[in-house]
């Protein structure tokens, strides 16, 4: 089987459909139009650069390189977490909690499929290295931005009930308890749903990609449990980093709610 | 029970300095204009919000205990009650049958009922059962018979006079000049981030 390439024609076709979409909604007053062309423009400039880079980067595949890449790419997941938070942590906690959190997960998680799952020559050869770190950057950043959203969102609307169970005795482990469990289950429930209909209602992103670039299906399946694996590992051990980290910046040393740690509103 | 609450120097948010000494058995009234900082002032006492100073319960700092220990032997009542569970009994470890009827409340009734489905009355009466069964050796109460009517008032009244017989403190913030001096020994009004002896009317 051949790849059949795509020329920039063939792009321009489906670009159409986003258009037409834009047209109507500003027909309708949906007031979409705006956030979808640029949301459309920033996917073709974004993806034609990281393809220039991968381009380069393949052709000069070195270990600084792919490195630089990476922790380029944590940083801009690590911002768009905290974009992401209606009610964020003031100051460093509120980037950092989030990528920090990423890092753990996503990071060592990526290396273990590399060295221990892959086992590629050399273990950082970009090809594997960057889309499997894409990959789960992009889907423990839901999962965080999500958990992190909720648990600081709750605690900022339930502060009098955290309060409440604080005065009747309880310790700040207890009086955050629930929301933190449930800030844990919103973000990994995407991850869960995802593996539960695998296959069933959707053809998983990356497997669709093999398959049309000529991998035998059973191979590609192969790669796609690998991936969902991966990904469900990282996005549930990351949320539960940010969230238990997060639930505990909420009090301090006198086991205090400290509101006043997060910022009022706005995110986006 | 002694309970000898001392506050010296405290600053919290906008208040301070704050010096203050409840003996065992005292009430205290507290009143102020909206927006003097009453309930931060409670707030602060029981531990809530950071603060400055010295807080100190039978001559044992604050410091000393956990904080979970402090806020259970300074027990606070916010004017409004907030409850976790959808049934109020979820919130008792021990019922007192008799201590609930006389508050005009059963844990058969109300007990069994979702704390939002009782009248803002009665969540009020059982916020402070529910303060009480962990038994404080002081209370920090924040217009606590706000929503009740006359009857309901003397009973609450009453039982917090039984709490001070026991050796209790007690620091009562109220709009209610009437109440505070029915039930206060002296009174204290908050005034310009600081607390100011209120003389009683002849």
């Amino acid at each position: 089987m051949q790849l059949i390439t795509l020329t920039p024609w063939d792009l321009a076709l489906t670009a159409l459909l986003v258009i037409a979409l834009a047209l109507l909604s500003a027909r309708l007053h949906l007031g979409i139009e705006r956030s979808l062309l640029i949301a459309a423009l920033r996917t073709t400039l974004q993806l034609l650069l990281i393809g220039l880079i991968l381009k380069t980067l393949f052709e000069e595949a070195t270990l600084p390189l792919v490195a630089l890449l990476s922790v380029l790419m944590l940083a801009l997941a690590g911002r768009e977490v905290m974009a992401r938070q209606h009610h964020r942590f003031r100051g460093w906690w509120g980037y950092g909690l989030g990528t920090l959190a990423m890092l753990i997960s996503s990071f060592s998680i990526t290396l273990f499929a590399l060295l221990l799952v892959i086992g590629n020559q050399p273990w950082y050869q970009p090809q594997y290295a960057i889309p499997l770190l894409g990959m789960l950057l992009g889907n423990t950043m839901s999962g965080i931005a999500l958990g992190l959203d909720r648990l600081t969102m709750s605690a900022w609307q339930q502060r009098r009930l955290i309060e409440a169970r604080l005065t009747l005795g309880q310790s700040a482990a207890e009086a955050i308890g629930d929301i933190r469990r449930d800030a844990i289950r919103v973000g990994t429930i995407n991850i869960i749903n995802a593996m539960a209909v695998a296959g069933v209602v959707t053809l998983p992103g990356m497997m669709t990609g093999q398959i049309l670039a000529g991998t035998p299906p059973l191979e590609a399946v192969r790669y796609q449990i690998m991936m969902m694996f991966l990904i469900a590992s990282g996005t549930g051990f990351g949320t539960l980093a940010a969230v238990t980290l997060g639930s505990r910046r909420l009090f301090d040393e006198r086991q205090r709610l400290r509101v006043d740690r997060l910022q009022p509103g706005g995110g986006r | 029970m002694i309970a000898r609450l001392s506050v010296r120097n405290l600053y919290s948010r906008q208040l301070g300095p704050i010096n203050l000494e409840l003996a065992s058995g005292e009430c205290v009234g507290l009143s102020g204009a909206s927006g003097a900082g009453k309930s931060l002032l409670l707030r602060a006492l029981a531990d809530l919000d950071p603060y400055r100073g010295e807080l100190q319960l039978d001559a044992t700092p604050a410091t000393a205990m956990s904080a979970t220990e402090w806020r259970r032997r300074v027990g606070y009542l916010p004017a409004e009650s907030a409850w976790w569970s959808e049934r109020v009994l979820d919130h008792f470890h021990d019922v007192d049958s008799a201590a609930w009827q006389q508050l005009g409340v059963t844990p058969q009734q109300q007990g069994e009922r979702n704390p939002a489905d009782c009248s803002s009355g009665e969540r009020q009466r059982l916020a402070l059962l529910r303060l009480l069964q962990q038994q404080p050796q002081v209370l920090l109460l924040d217009e606590p018979t706000a929503a009740l009517d006359g009857d309901m008032v003397a009973q609450v009244e009453q039982r917090l006079a039984r709490f001070r017989a026991a050796g209790g403190a007690i620091l009562w913030v109220s709009h209610d000049p009437a109440q505070l001096q029915r039930v206060a020994d002296r009174r204290l009004q908050l005034r310009d981030q600081q607390l100011w002896p209120l003389s009683a009317p002849h």
